[in-house]
């Protein structure tokens, strides 16, 4: 059914449609909306045979998780940002216990400084930690890759996350086509745990592991994971023969035949790159955009293939690898490997920073003339940067960095207190 | 596309009514992103929001830098921050005041405008009247609907329906017709 709906609610209404057992959350921006929106459905009686668990912390969300999922109840949980690293040892231990939790992340930055906007710096950091990782470009991607998240996840014994970009997604509204029970029914059934603890079978799970097998553990959760490039294809285009429509899949190409610039991204800056890449074909450049539905497991052969032919690849990225430059973009290297030809990292939009069609044209046109650097950090204000690197030259006591740029852009906001130089001895 | 910036303080409802042009013209068949300024709103704080409108699809999700038509729910805000800025030429302004622009002290940008674009409603003081609190919102989308002519009256009011159920509704939607008229005859 169509409806003009905030993309957390729309997520909500899918993932009660998957006939959740066990949602538990801890409330943070952007995902509140998410879990209030289920939480909401539990308490008015129209999500069955759901308990709605609330907790003390992101820790405990994702401990009850995984819980729950242990004694066989389909589980859900949402975070984002420091809620995610706070649960950081909980993902390790889902992943690691093999354990199909499906868990919706709101993109956002990482503090310090406070930030509460959008970027990818979340999804990065736990990039390892063995859970499948699936970007949504649209809202209703966003919904839709719920439904295909907790069949994925049941399949394989495995995680998976389904990243949404925060605000940009999770705050707007737009329309939905939310399914019907039927239809994800028919195409998700009833959880089948392969493991299952059972007070009247005791066994445990999670038990330690030395050296003699460890290796053996580790090796089996990364064969999961390329299982993973096959089933999350064969998922999508099942996903699409009962929806009616795509959703999913590791990769999407955008006008890509005889290109020679290709744009890989993550997300929804997707749609931007879209409209921006329809505009240069106009103009006749030969720009293409490839959106990649799947970060891990990371698709080298299917991004090789696309590719391949171009003469150069442009990484947009809402994340920094300080003292590499760019995840996808050296993600995308290894997918290239025995094809010379320039990857450019363009970092954007770090801390909610809007990417703008016009910034994002100028690069790729720079691009195209092979006249950017390997790493551009996009729409840089190089002039508070430039003070800031000056003032720390010019003086060891020179203050903290983010309030010191923020005084640059406001002055006359902040007066600056000149503070006496003092050590810790005296 | 016809985009839409809306402006105001935190607590007068500018996220909802952003959410309530998009309403409307999805009961209008159309496409519409309504999204807002993301910052940490707070009470009194200067608050932006977004809505495109379109017969197609919308893939784009920068903010909205050159505006078909501009809302602005608190007048104070003229003197504060730039909300004029990238208002495109022959577009739509409508402010909420019972003063005129040249009260305001915009009475030049204000003849710059086609005859009919730019208008003033007093939507705090229809609201206060209607609703009992001066929330402009409901009342202003009234007006919108008069000056841009972009969405029809009725699904302005059906999409205030849906949001506010009840007396709560009825009083907004008394509020947006009154609105709609004083921008018409205005």
């Amino acid at each position: 059914m169509l409806k003009q709906i905030e993309g957390s609610q729309g997520i909500a209404e899918a993932v009660a449609l998957c006939r959740p057992q066990v949602v538990c959350a801890y409330p943070i921006t952007p995902q509140t909306h998410i879990v209030e929106g289920v939480g909401a459905m539990v308490r008015a009686g129209t999500l069955t045979n759901c308990e709605f668990i609330n907790v003390e912390s992101e820790f405990a969300a994702l401990s009850v998780a995984i819980g729950s999922s242990a004694v066989g109840a389909r589980t859900y949980t949402a975070t984002a940002s420091q809620g995610l690293l706070f649960m950081a040892e909980a993902v390790y231990n889902a992943a690691g216990l093999g354990l199909p939790i499906v868990m919706t992340l709101g993109n956002r930055a990482i503090g310090a400084p406070i930030n509460i906007w959008n970027d990818h710096s979340d999804s990065m950091a736990l990039k390892d930690s063995g859970w499948i990782q699936l970007f949504a470009e649209t809202n209703q991607e966003a919904a839709d890759l719920h439904i295909i998240a907790f069949r994925l996840a049941e399949e394989l014994s495995c995680p998976v996350m389904v990243c949404v970009d925060g605000f940009i997604l999770t705050h707007a509204y737009e329309r939905l086509d939310i399914p019907s029970q039927e239809q994800v029914d028919a195409f998700l059934p009833p959880f089948v745990p392969v493991q299952q603890l059972d007070v009247a079978n005791p066994y445990s799970i999670g038990a330690m592991v030395g050296p003699d097998a460890f290796m053996e553990v580790r090796y089996l959760g990364h064969q999961k994971q390329m299982d993973a490039l096959e089933a999350i294809p064969r998922l999508s285009a099942e996903f699409a023969g009962v929806f009616g429509r795509e959703a999913g899949g590791l990769v999407r190409p955008y006008r890509c035949e005889d290109a020679e610039t290709i744009v890989v991204a993550l997300g929804s800056v997707n749609g931007t790159i879209k409209d921006v890449v329809d505009a240069a074909r106009e103009a006749g450049a030969k720009l293409g955009s490839v959106t990649i539905g799947a970060f891990r497991p990371f698709p080298l052969a299917e991004l090789c293939d696309l590719l391949y032919g171009a003469a150069r690849v442009v990484c947009v990225e809402k994340g920094l690898a300080p003292g590499l430059g760019g995840v996808l973009a050296s993600n995308v290297r290894m997918a290239l490997r025995g094809a010379p030809k320039p990857v450019y990292t363009v970092i954007a939009g770090l801390g909610g920073r809007p990417i703008t069609r016009a910034s994002l044209a100028e690069v790729f046109r720079r691009a195209a003339q092979d006249n950017l650097e390997d790493v551009t950090f996009l729409d840089l204000n190089w002039e508070v940067v430039h003070a800031q690197t000056r003032r720390a030259g010019a003086t060891r006591e020179s203050g903290p960095i983010a309030e010191n740029l923020l005084k640059a852009l406001n002055p006359g906001l902040v007066r600056r207190v000149a503070g006496e130089r003092r050590t810790i001895d005296g | 596309m016809f985009e839409i910036r809306l402006h105001g303080r935190g607590g007068q409802g500018v996220v909802t009514a952003a959410e309530l042009l998009s309403v409307a013209a999805f009961d209008e068949g159309k496409h519409a992103q309504a999204f807002p300024s993301f910052g940490s709103e707070r009470m009194g704080a200067p608050v932006a929001s977004f809505c495109r409108i379109s017969d197609g699809e919308i893939r784009l999700r920068e903010p909205i830098m050159e505006p078909d038509a501009l809302i602005v729910q608190d007048p104070t805000l003229l003197h504060s921050i730039d909300v004029f800025s990238g208002l495109k030429p022959g577009g739509y302004l409508l402010i909420n005041s019972t003063r005129g622009f040249r009260e305001l002290g915009i009475a030049d940008f204000a003849d710059g405008f086609p005859p009919g674009h730019a208008r003033c409603v007093g939507a705090s003081e229809i609201a206060l009247r209607h609703v009992g609190r001066p929330l402009p919102n409901a009342a202003l989308l009234g007006g919108f609907a008069a000056v841009s002519g972009v969405l029809a009256l009725d699904s302005v009011l059906k999409a205030i329906r849906e949001k506010f159920a009840g007396p709560v509704g009825e009083a907004n939607v008394a509020a947006a017709r009154e609105a709609y008229d004083a921008a018409r005859a205005a």
